[in-house]
């Protein structure tokens, strides 16, 4: 990463929204749980690769490797999320439906 | 104290910088035992290992690629992944 | 303070453009947020409580915070030099809880310029500045401050004369940093408190200088 070639540094910045905040304390939450750390955070977002960077936002990022680290963590399981994550959709259009 | 980054290219979640591989600094502080990462990200448990700050001059580096030679960069590094130098 | 604006397509409290946020559409990643949250909390590892409370505690870190340590080294210097010592311990002796943070404070002098990095994601002393700004996360910064720093200083609008150092500080592990910038010749009759309202977050990352009253 470093010294790679890049180009201009775009200074916007925005206000963080509800759920990217949400994920934030769910990385800290959970890691005090003792279910996952800051290297293994790191280390999920690292193998999700160079596609990942260009396709998703960071807090999207963040919280697909929360919840890989979560199912390895053996917290829950796939299935389950998959089944909350079903029910989820089902509440709502918008976030603030389902949240 | 001169030492160099060891010059490895091993697979995984690494702490020490590509750019910094078989650069030679010196130790700027030593800083104390933490957890190894490379075996924390993996949620095997942890060793402690010896945690080093090292000062790179921009000419070590990059070498003529330096903006300014004698500018540092100063990272921490674990001490396995130094050697005398 | 800019005051709240009710239209919510214009600016939120802070000044800055909302991001898309509860009246978009739902989206994979925002219904998997949820799942996790809501997983985790019945399975008991955490509670809704602590997730709020969490939030509200990210949110009232901010570079106040780091403005006023600045400000109480520029004044006390016998802090400055506890400070440049142990700078966690320093912090939270100021009464500032910043968990278990490991801080290292690094003073900018005549001679020696420094700047803040995590080349390898985004570490950041979030616990004692808040979240870190959107361009410091980019990998833009990231690749290019380590290899053209006085190019990417002069973007940001700071010119560092040749004969004053750069160091560029990668915290790729466990510390975290604050630059403790110099304090400016304009501002030294000021109160510490006045002193913190001059004192910007791009300073204590290095990509900025204090401002001074003119």
């Amino acid at each position: 990463m470093g010294g790679d070639p890049a180009g201009d540094i775009n200074h916007d910045q925005h206000d963080f929204a509800l759920w990217e905040k949400r994920v934030d304390a769910l990385m800290v939450l959970a890691s005090s749980a003792g279910l996952m750390n800051t290297d293994s955070l790191r280390r999920v977002l690292e193998d999700m690769g160079e596609e990942a960077y260009e396709t998703m936002t960071y807090y999207e990022r963040w919280i697909a490797s929360v919840s890989q680290n979560m199912v390895e963590a053996g917290a829950f399981s796939t299935a389950e999320l998959a089944e909350k994550m079903a029910q989820v959709k089902t509440r709502g259009a918008t976030y603030g439906d389902a949240t | 104290m001169k030492v160099r980054v060891h010059n490895h290219w091993p697979p995984g979640h690494i702490r020490t910088p590509s750019y910094l591989r078989g650069k030679i600094g010196e130790i700027e502080r030593e800083i104390g035992l933490f957890n190894n990462p490379e075996q924390n990200a993996y949620r095997l448990l942890p060793q402690k290992r010896h945690l080093v700050r090292v000062r790179f001059t921009m000419e070590e580096i990059w070498g003529d690629a330096a903006e300014t030679p004698d500018d540092v960069i100063e990272a921490e590094i674990y001490a396995h992944w130094l050697e005398p130098a | 303070m800019p005051h709240d604006n009710h239209d919510h397509g214009a600016l939120s409290p802070s000044g800055h453009p909302y991001r898309k946020d509860d009246d978009n559409e739902l989206n994979y990643w925002q219904m998997m947020e949820i799942a996790v949250r809501e997983l985790l909390i019945e399975k008991g590892h955490i509670t809704a409580a602590q997730v709020h409370n969490q939030i509200n505690a990210m949110d009232a870190r901010s570079p106040a915070n780091g403005a006023k340590v600045v400000a109480h080294a520029w004044s006390d210097p016998e802090f400055k030099s506890a400070l440049l010592a142990d700078a966690g311990q320093a912090s939270r002796d100021m009464g500032f809880d910043i968990g278990p943070m490991h801080l290292i404070a690094i003073e900018n002098t005549e001679s020696v310029h420094n700047i803040v990095v995590c080349t390898l994601c985004s570490c950041y002393p979030r616990n004692l500045l808040g979240l870190p700004p959107d361009w410091y996360k980019s990998r833009a910064y990231r690749s290019r401050i380590v290899i053209e720093p006085r190019k990417v200083l002069s973007e940001f609008g700071v010119e560092i004369a040749q004969d004053v150092q750069i160091r560029v500080h990668d915290s790729t592990a466990d510390m975290r940093y604050i630059i403790l910038p110099a304090q400016p010749a304009q501002t030294m009759s000021l109160s510490e408190d006045e002193l913190a309202y001059w004192v910007t977050r791009d300073s204590m990352i290095g990509v900025g200088l204090p401002q001074a009253p003119k």
